[in-house]
C-alpha cells in the first residue's frame, strides 16, 4: 500500500499464475467445432426418432413405394460421396501448400455439392408436383423436414465453401484459413455421415416396410 | 509451422499435441481406402433392396449393419478421428453424444411403439391404421 514499495518489493501471497497459460491461436477451435457437430448430430436424432416414430403413418395417403425412385436417391449418394474424396483432395493439397489445386478442389466439391442439392430439390418438387406435400400426411412431415434439414446443411455448407475459396483467393493459406478449411472438412464429411442414416433409414428401410 | 509452434511453446506436450495435428488429414491412400470401402459398403444395400434376393427380414439387418459399417469407416478414413486426437476429448464427446443418441432413439420408439399398439383399439379413426 505504501507508495514507497520498490518494485522489488512484491507480495509473495500471488492468487494468479505468475505466468499467463500459452495458447496457440485457435488451438482449441478443432475440439469446439466438434462439440458443435454433436450438438448438431443430436438435433439430427430427434429427427430421425420423429421419422421412425412417424414413418409408418401414410393417413392412407402414398407410402414409400410409391414415392421414392431409388436410382435417383443412388446417384444422390454417389455425388455426396464423390463431394467428400474430392474435399480430401482439397485437404491434402492444402497439407503441400499448393493453393491453386487447393482451389480447384474445393471448386469441384462444390459442384458435387451443388448437383446433390439439384437432385434432392428435383426430387422434392416432384413429390410435390404429385400431391405427396409435407400437409399430406405424418411420414411425409417427418421425410420433408429430416431431408429438408440435411439439405439446409448442404445449402450452408456450399456458401461456406464459396466463402473460404474467396478467402483463400485473397489471403492465401494462411494458418486462419487452414483452420477454417479443417472446420469445413470436419462439416462437410460429418453431412455425408449424416446421409448415410438418410439414405438407410428413410429410404431403403422404407421401402422394406 | 509445427517446428514455429515447437519453438514457441514451453510446454512439450501442447507441442506434440499440435504436431501431431498438423499432420493427421491422411494420406491419399488413406482417403482412397476410405471412399472404396464407402462405395461397396453404398452399392451392397441398394443393390440388395433395389432387387430384393433377400427375405425383407435378412434384407434389413444387413442394410443397418452396413450403414454402421459405413459410419465407423467415414470416422476413420475423413474425419481421422482416433482415441488421442484433442487429447482424447474428441472421443469423449462423441461417446458422450453416443449415448445419448441410443437412449433417445431407442426410448422414443419403444415408448411410442407401446403407446400405438396400446391406444389403436381405441381410435376411431381406422383409416390412419394403415402401415
Amino acid at each position: 500500500m505504501s507508495a514507497t514499495a520498490t518494485a522489488t518489493e512484491i507480495d509473495p501471497t500471488v492468487f494468479h499464475l505468475e505466468e499467463e497459460p500459452h495458447h496457440e491461436e485457435g488451438s482449441s477451435t478443432m475440439l469446439g467445432f466438434w462439440l458443435y457437430l454433436m450438438s448438431d448430430c443430436l438435433i439430427f436424432a430427434m429427427l430421425f426418432a420423429v421419422f421412425g416414430v412417424l414413418g409408418g403413418n401414410y393417413a392412407a395417403g402414398p407410402g414409400p413405394r410409391e414415392l421414392f425412385d431409388l436410382e435417383l436417391v443412388a446417384i444422390n449418394t454417389a455425388m455426396l460421396l464423390f463431394s467428400s474424396i474430392t474435399y480430401g483432395f482439397a485437404m491434402l493439397a492444402m497439407d503441400k501448400n499448393n493453393q491453386r489445386q487447393t482451389l480447384i478442389w474445393l471448386a469441384v466439391t462444390g459442384l458435387f455439392g451443388l448437383a446433390f442439392l439439384g437432385i434432392e430439390l428435383y426430387e422434392f418438387a416432384h413429390l410435390i408436383h404429385e400431391g405427396a406435400t409435407p400437409q399430406r400426411s405424418a411420414f411425409l412431415s417427418a421425410f420433408f423436414t429430416l431431408v429438408g434439414t440435411h439439405g439446409l446443411h448442404v445449402t450452408f455448407g456450399i456458401i461456406w465453401l464459396v466463402t473460404l475459396m474467396v478467402q483463400v483467393s485473397m489471403k492465401g493459406l494462411i494458418p486462419a484459413n487452414k483452420r477454417r478449411l479443417m472446420c469445413l472438412s470436419m462439416f462437410w464429411h460429418f453431412l455425408d455421415v449424416i446421409w448415410i442414416g438418410v439414405f438407410t433409414f428413410v429410404y431403403l428401410l422404407s421401402m422394406l416396410r | 509451422m509445427s517446428a514455429d509452434k515447437n519453438d514457441h511453446s514451453p510446454d512439450t506436450h501442447e507441442a506434440d499435441h499440435l504436431g501431431h495435428e498438423a499432420h493427421n488429414h491422411g494420406s491419399f491412400k488413406s482417403y482412397m481406402i476410405g471412399f472404396v470401402l464407402s462405395v461397396i459398403l453404398t452399392a451392397i444395400p441398394f443393390a440388395l433392396v433395389m432387387t430384393g434376393v433377400l427375405p425383407t427380414q435378412a434384407t434389413a439387418l444387413i442394410v443397418m449393419g452396413f450403414a454402421v459399417v459405413q459410419i465407423v469407416v467415414h470416422m476413420i478414413y475423413f474425419l481421422h478421428m482416433n482415441s488421442k486426437s484433442e487429447g482424447g476429448w474428441i472421443m469423449l464427446a462423441l461417446i458422450f453424444t453416443i449415448i445419448v443418441v441410443v437412449i433417445a432413439l431407442s426410448g422414443s420408439l419403444w415408448v411410442m411403439y407401446h403407446l400405438d399398439t396400446n391406444m389403436m383399439p381405441t381410435m376411431h379413426d381406422m383409416t390412419n391404421m394403415g402401415g
